[in-house]
């Protein structure tokens, strides 16, 4: 263990090999060019108004020429690309997520204030009962279009309609149609993309647009801002007012106009777990259920892999390599494919465990329609997916047992039986805890358990937002952020921050148990 | 060889190989079954463990040959596993050499040196460590998606956001190399430091060469998380062509269209190497795994 020189403030001296000299300059440019990157990041992200991201990269781009340049911080050098891997992945996307869940960021408040404005400035609406009838006619290899509203006709000059760029025409008033057949309605639908490209000036100045496979209409721009930055709606004759506090537009009777943008709406994401009972009943239920999976999980697979790892520390036993590594396979195997072979091997219809319990005891239960029985199958493959972990944490620690205490027991005329519950278990059972809560973790948050086997299916009954019986926390949060039309990044934050509290706790009381020497 | 000895021991034994021999069984039943499902025919073909009618149409499907059925009817790969498998090693070779440069270099640095923060840092990144990336997904997902708009590979659905947002899981590893580090006696660095080396040299020179099994194996480690890491690359990869095999071998078992055959063939093709290699290296992997935390 020491100090390095350039830590203590000695000088550096300059290096006698010319390699060596331009090896550090060298470095020292990349170090620059990687600021200047990070701060030309900075801009663009400052520039595009998000200042979260903005920050992130400023505090990155800022340690990193510090830390780089000041000679006294020469050891944090060796640490600060991994320092900054966890700040940047980790840290960073923690306290983003914290921040989410006092918001109403949701699918339906996605974009920002000043582009939910300009989504709406850009909408236009097709003006009553003043729709014109269109024809085409061939001339040559060019088309021209006749509009007829019945009382008015318009006609454009010979139109090239290959040409499907976005482009404004004048066109003219006439009395009479143009000379010709009128082209089938065939080439009409194939001519609708250059179509809907079509902007018609009137000689009064109206603009036309496609308003149907057959009609062009004149379309007017629907929203109108007014002094205080509200907008006057001219096809429902209504004024919106946005509302800061939800993040929508409302009308006067208090109709919310999509998109809204995101808000900050306090603890209202968390209120809401707490209250609604729409939410809180699946929320508890689903709650519930994890506590009860992880400790299950953790009880089975301990137990299995304690008996076995005493069976196989048994000195009279031959062939304990072989049986090991059969053993630990369900280890070997990557979990997202043993996890998928499961639900191939309980499928309903025509899955092997249906197969073989129909030709033993005539019963085909259905795994995955019914809630006690998917639970019962998440428990039968995650303790098969887990065993071999304790096995091997188990046989470590038999092995740091010393044989006289068997030996003794065996002059007092003790069983195995008596062994194993008198003097394996409470000797390994205290080095094994902090292991025992790092996997009790692990399962509370085993996503692709759930994700890859059931989905979380099948589905609480009520619930206001997506929700299974299977499903643990994790997947909750999964599903209500990415699944459905939902969306609900608020609220799926909300519960993540408050998982996070828990996994928090438990890995404190990890440390703290495990005694880690630093 | 302990010297009291029960009576009853060859009974015992008997009852114990009997015990064990139905337990492996029941183990292995399913990885047995996949490789037999692999070579039969049909996608809803069941029978004994031995196949009565062989067939590889799964496995020349999985390689990505078409099939032709005896009836003349060609069938075209459904999904381009071999793709997928690619695109894992891929992205997981890449990630793994990132992840072990930086592992290494602060686990020297945590160590060999005495620096301000050391203690604080080690025991935060244990910490978190233990929070799933799968509760920060709509944070990273909103990173990737902001930074694809000035950064095009670093964008969402490219491989090179999966590989950058790993870089954040290497508290494990950094503990795993500073004990082996702490475990080699620091004089030879000293010595080399007193001719003249300078603290980058000493761990270039002398501490590296004599660690490369550590590396290895913590390459291996972080490889076999990188193959098996399932929801940020369920969440940042949204192309057919782009997919990890993670994520795309679920695709054979949609709840609409199950092809059992074509996923156990794919199934064994692509989790065969990554077993046997897991396998070979268990030694090493295990001692890894079993002093840092949980497999995930």
């Amino acid at each position: 263990m020491y100090t390095t020189n350039a830590s203590r403030g000695l000088p550096r001296h300059r290096s006698r090999h010319l390699t060596e000299r331009y090896t550090r300059w060298a470095l020292r440019c990349a170090i620059a060019f990687m600021v200047i990157a990070l701060l030309w990041l900075v801009l663009a992200f400052h520039l595009n108004g998000q200042w979260m991201f903005a920050l992130l990269f400023l505090v990155l781009g800022a340690s990193l020429g510090v830390v780089f340049t000041k000679r006294t911080l020469m050891s944090h050098r060796y640490i600060f690309p991994a320092v900054a891997g966890l700040g940047v992945f980790v840290i960073f996307p923690l306290l983003y997520t914290i921040g989410i869940s006092f918001s109403n960021y949701s699918s339906s408040n996605l974009l920002s204030e000043e582009r939910v404005r300009g989504q709406l400035l850009s909408q236009s609406y097709q003006e009553d009962d003043a729709a014109f009838d269109l024809t085409l006619y061939q001339e040559g290899d060019l088309t021209r279009l006749l509009l007829d509203s019945g009382s008015q006709r318009f006609k454009t000059s010979p139109l090239n309609l290959d040409n499907r760029e976005s482009r404004q025409i004048g066109i003219q008033a006439v009395t009479e149609p143009p000379a010709g057949e009128a082209l089938p309605m065939r080439e009409l639908v194939q001519a609708r993309s250059a179509l809907q490209g079509l902007r018609l000036l009137t000689p009064d100045g109206t603009e036309l647009r496609m308003a149907g496979i057959r009609q062009f209409a004149p379309m007017l721009d629907r929203y109108d801002v007014l002094e205080d930055g509200s907008l006057y709606d001219r096809r429902d004759d209504r004024v919106l007012t946005p509302d800061h506090t939800i993040g929508f537009f409302v009308t006067d009777d208090g109709e919310r106009i999509t998109p809204g943008w995101p808000v900050n709406v306090g603890f209202a994401n968390y209120t809401k777990i707490f209250t609604d009972p729409d939410i809180r009943g699946p929320f508890m239920q689903i709650f519930v259920w994890t506590f009860v999976f992880a400790a299950l999980t953790v009880v089975f697979t301990l137990a299995v892999g304690f008996v076995l790892a005493s069976l196989l520390q048994w000195d009279q036993l031959k062939g304990k390599a072989v049986y090991r590594t059969l053993l630990i396979l369900p280890y070997a195997v990557p979990a997202f494919i043993s996890i998928l072979i499961f639900k191939g091997m309980f499928n309903q219809h025509f899955g092997e465990v249906n197969m073989i319990l129909d030709s033993l005891f005539g019963v085909r239960p259905e795994w995955f329609t019914d809630p006690w029985l998917a639970r019962s199958m998440l428990l039968i493959v995650n303790t098969w997916l887990g065993y071999p972990y304790m096995l091997l944490l188990c046989m470590g620690l038999i092995q740091a047992i010393p044989q006289d205490l068997y030996e003794a027991s065996a002059v007092d005329g003790g069983g195995p039986i008596t062994n194993l519950f008198k003097i394996t278990l409470p000797l390994i059972i205290k080095p094994l805890t902090p292991l025992l809560i790092a996997a009790f973790a692990f399962n509370f948050n085993n996503f692709v358990l759930i994700a890859l086997l059931t989905g979380g299916n099948p589905d609480i009954l009520g619930a206001s937002t997506p929700a299974g019986t299977t499903d643990l926390l994790v997947s909750y949060t999964y599903r209500i952020a990415f699944q459905d039309a939902g969306q609900n990044f608020g609220l799926a934050a909300a519960i993540a921050t408050l998982i996070f509290l828990l996994v928090a706790g438990m890995s404190m009381l990890n440390l703290r148990l495990s005694k880690v020497k630093v | 060889m302990a010297m009291v000895q029960p009576r009853s021991v060859g009974a015992r034994r008997l009852g114990a190989h009997l015990a064990l021999i139905c337990f492996v069984s029941l183990i292995v039943f399913p990885l047995l079954l996949v490789i037999s499902i692999s070579f039969r025919e049909g996608n809803f073909a069941t029978g004994s463990l031995i196949p009565e009618r062989f067939s590889l149409e799964h496995w020349s499907l999985a390689l990505g040959i078409p099939w032709e059925r005896p009836d003349g009817s060609i069938v075209q790969p459904p999904f381009p596993v071999l793709l997928w498998l690619w695109n894992s090693i891929k992205v997981a070779v890449v990630s793994s050499v990132l992840i072990l440069m930086l592992a290494t270099t602060s686990a020297y640095a945590f160590a060999r040196m005495r620096f301000k923060g050391k203690e604080p840092l080690l025991k935060g990144m244990l910490i978190f460590q233990m929070f799933p990336a799968v509760l920060s997904l709509v944070a990273l997902y909103a990173l990737f998606d902001r930074l694809g708009q000035f950064v095009g590979w670093l964008g969402i659905n490219t491989h090179g956001a999966l590989i950058v947002a790993s870089l954040g899981a290497v508290a494990l590893h950094i503990w795993t190399i500073k004990g082996y580090f702490e475990s080699i006696d620091g004089s030879l660095e000293e010595a080399a430091m007193v001719d003249g080396a300078s603290t980058w040299q000493a761990f270039r020179y002398i501490l590296l060469p004599l660690s490369i099994p550590i590396l290895m194996v913590v390459f291996i480690l972080a490889f076999v998380m990188s193959i098996m890491e399932y929801p940020m690359a369920s969440v940042l990869l949204v192309d057919e062509h782009k997919l990890t095999l993670a994520v795309g071998a679920q695709q054979y078992l949609a709840d609409h269209n199950q092809r059992w055959g074509n996923f156990a063939a794919a199934a064994v093709l692509s989790g065969l190497p990554i077993t046997v290699a897991f396998l070979i290296c268990q030694r090493w992997i295990i001692g890894g795994l079993t002093a840092g935390g949980v497999k995930g």
